[in-house]
């Protein structure tokens, strides 16, 4: 493991209560730049919730989300901005992001936290360029002058709209639905709903990019193709990714770094290979009682 | 072969049975539906009243609608047996779509030059009267549908209380006209953006509400206002309304018989008190175009992707950094902007306000207008505002139907039935709206238009 990785992504002591039920108990984990982290664990283990408290749509009942925008050595920071409660502190080199405390549309807005959802969202009466137009509307706003001057057709907007056609139409290119651009995005098959999904996401500029289950229901081609999009995403556009999957083929094959959930709890964190021989991670897929693990354990390494 | 059909005869009854059996279903439901409706009536006589039966009409229309029944069966269904499903959604709205670039040149024309074919046609100033007054109403409503289609078109809120803004805008103008003798044209921006104001107000409440909670709570602001109106009497002249309003002038022209200042005067014409209403037409149709042309151009700005953004999926927005709050707000706002202008030109145009102009029934016409039209369609409104306004107001013309039926038969007591029938069979016709496909905001190669079983209609 490289030891000079740059931190993105912060996550401490983070807990999600609703009303009695613990979602998430006490994690913390951390995310570096330029990686592919991925979160696993078997259903209801807390996995979106993470999500959720990471991109503001949720606030976590305790913890700190830390999210860092250029050189590291902002997070010196973090414990003023915590006190003097400021949602993020900008200095020369980086800036610091609270996420914890940031509404969702500033956390995409500012922090540039994009998310997909597991349950694909997509405008479905729009077409695909307007999909991916929608995406880029808070620099479109900026551009047509918070739309008074666009009216009047002062401000070179036009412009500004035509760079934004030609980002849409390179993701468009790059998730192969280029065709397709002027059709609604309702009439797209599940797997290409799931690229333009990403493509979209990425029209934000993103940061760190949230994958919440991106391989679900795909078909083991499809899921090789998306493996290539955000191996291709990381290189490409330097993008750090937080994926949760359930597909291990695609885990395994492009996660620099994986953490594991159980009810809400963190049970291994490590590279790819050290997490699938943790004997922990076996046992909670294998869904053992907790005083049996030990038994377990001794099974699998026998 | 043979054995199939001898199955299908055995199993199925013949046409002719079949269609009988269907026909007399039919008429039973004529004769339970007419029996009471139509069979009994009341006749005040003498002070008290008396009832009248009228059996042999109901056996009548019974006995037609079996033969309708039965005939059509046999002839147009004969190979279905009986009518296909319709499709939900019909595919492609050719009938519209298509001569939509054809329809909007011809559309404008028309509408300049409304106010001179009716008195030509009408047959001098006084009787084209009726006519101009209709085309303003139409406008008027034409107005206050472009600024509902933003908020419920567009953004998918549904707002049952849109009759509120119609009525700010209406006082703002009658209140500051009578009481700080400000022009037409000064109060028109301001009245606008009174109601503006107003949008905001109700829009920051019900910020987290959707769907039915919305509407609930749309209606009740109107029923606010209203109510407010009637009550602060020493404002508003309470349930009496406001009269006199001063009328716009022309250029500081006034439409007077005589004086230094009379319109007819200057141009040498003879005075006639329909050239205000024309006045009136142009006015109303400038603001109509003006409205049309904003709302166009914004519908192509980011906000206006936003808004339909915000129909489609309000989580998917607020992850992508669109701000809800402010996007929703915008569309309140501005369509009750849209509703402010309309409200001060139906002020100026009738002189004379009160809160009973303003009741929830506008609000339902206006909706109507803009969910027949075809939510998010500009064209859409202008066709369903010439039927449900102006081709109402016809349904008051029907005299002719006393040759047929005889004197003692009143049309127009049958309007609202012919309405109600209408709107029956348009929503029927087409669930989505008169033009039911989206026409998308921007576009890489080709403008395909969205079929409207793909478009959402907003849960606010």
């Amino acid at each position: 493991m490289n030891e000079t990785r740059d931190l993105i992504l912060d996550v401490e002591h983070l807990t999600m209560r609703f009303g009695g039920l613990v979602a998430i108990g006490d994690l913390s984990f951390q995310a570096h730049r330029g990686e592919i982290t991925a979160i696993i664990g078997p259903n209801g283990a807390g996995k979106t919730t993470v999500f959720n408290c990471i991109t503001g749509f949720y606030k976590p009942t305790e913890g700190r989300i830390a999210l860092v925008h250029g050189d590291p050595a902002v997070l010196a920071e973090i414990d003023r901005a915590t006190i003097e409660g400021h949602q993020f502190l900008r200095t020369d080199k980086g800036a610091l992001f609270l996420l914890e405390r940031m509404a969702d549309y500033r956390v995409s807005q500012y922090a540039r936290v994009a998310r997909t959802f597991q349950n694909i969202r997509l405008f479905g009466g729009m077409t695909l360029l307007e999909n991916l137009m929608v995406a880029q509307h808070n620099k479109l706003m900026v551009a047509s002058g918070y739309t008074a001057l666009a009216l009047v057709g002062l401000g070179g907007y036009g412009r500004h709209e035509r760079e934004a056609i030609d980002k849409a139409r390179y993701w468009l290119n790059r998730v192969g639905l280029i065709d397709r651009a002027d059709e609604p995005a309702a009439a797209l098959s599940y797997g290409a709903q799931r690229r333009l999904e990403i493509a979209r996401a990425m029209c934000t500029d993103p940061v760190l990019l949230c994958l919440d289950e991106p391989a679900a229901g795909l078909n083991p081609r499809e899921s090789s193709e998306l493996s290539d999009l955000l191996l291709f995403i990381r290189r490409e556009h330097q993008t750090s990714i937080l994926l949760i999957e359930h597909d291990m083929s695609v885990v395994m094959e492009i996660s620099d770094h994986v953490v594991v959930l159980d009810y809400g709890r963190k049970i291994s964190d490590g590279s790819p290979a050290a997490v699938r021989s943790d004997p922990n991670v076996i046992a909670a897929y294998l869904g053992v009682e907790e005083d049996e693990v030990e038994d377990v354990v001794q099974e699998v390494s026998a | 072969m043979a054995t199939d059909d001898a199955v299908s005869a055995r199993t199925e009854p013949s046409p002719v049975v079949a269609a009988l059996r269907d026909a007399a279903m039919w008429g039973l439901i004529t004769l339970l539906l007419t029996g009471p409706v139509v069979g009994l009536g009341t006749v005040a006589s003498s002070g008290t009243y008396g009832f009248i039966q009228r059996w042999p009409l109901v056996f009548s229309m019974t006995a037609i609608a079996f033969a309708v029944r039965f005939i059509l069966m046999m002839t147009v269904w004969r190979r279905r047996g009986a009518p296909a499903p319709r499709k939900v959604v019909a595919d492609l709205p050719k009938s519209l779509d298509s001569l939509r670039k054809l329809f909007i040149p011809v559309f404008v024309l028309l509408a300049f030059a409304y106010p001179f074919i009716s008195v030509f046609v009408a047959g001098g100033m006084t009787p084209g009267r009726y006519w101009i007054d209709l085309g303003v109403l139409v406008l008027t409503y034409i107005l206050l549908g472009w600024g509902l289609n933003i908020v419920v078109g567009l953004a998918g809120l549904l707002d049952l209380g849109y009759v509120a803004f119609y009525a700010v805008g209406a006082y703002t103008f009658a209140l500051l006209s009578m009481n700080y003798d400000l022009s037409f044209w000064v109060c028109l921006p301001i009245a606008g953006i009174i109601a503006a104001m107003f949008g905001v107000l109700l829009g920051f409440p019900v910020l987290r509400l959707r769907g039915d909670y919305l509407a609930i709570v749309t209606l009740a602001f109107g029923e606010i206002i209203r109510l407010v109106l009637i009550n602060w009497r020493e404002f508003t002249g309470g349930a009496s309304g406001i009269n006199r309003i001063p009328r716009p002038s022309f250029f500081g022209f006034e439409f007077v018989p005589s004086g230094p200042t009379s319109f007819a005067q200057f141009f040498g014409i003879t005075h006639s008190p329909v050239h205000r209403l024309i006045f009136f037409y142009y006015v109303t149709l400038l603001l109509a175009f003006v409205v049309l042309i904003i709302t166009i151009r914004l519908r192509r700005l980011p906000i206006g992707r936003a808004w339909e953004a915000l129909r489609e999926d309000e989580i998917a927005c607020r992850s992508l950094g669109i701000s809800v709050v402010n996007t929703k707000l915008t569309a309140f706002s501005l369509g009750a902007m849209f509703g402010g202008f309309a409200g001060t030109v139906f002020a100026a145009r009738q002189g004379y306000i009160s809160p009973q102009d303003f009741t929830f029934l506008t609000s339902a016409l206006v909706l109507a207008i803009v969910v027949l039209g075809g939510l998010g369609s500009n064209l859409g409104v202008v066709f369903s505002a010439a039927v449900l306004v102006g081709g109402v107001e016809m349904l008051r013309n029907l005299g002719f139907l006393k040759q047929i039926f005889g004197n003692d038969f009143d049309p127009t007591t049958y309007r609202m039935l012919i309405f109600g029938v209408l709107m029956v069979v348009i929503m029927v016709w087409r669930p989505r709206g008169l033009i039911s496909s989206r026409s998308p905001s921007v576009f890489l190669t080709e403008r395909k238009t969205v079929s409207a079983a793909m478009v959402h209609e907003g849960r606010g």
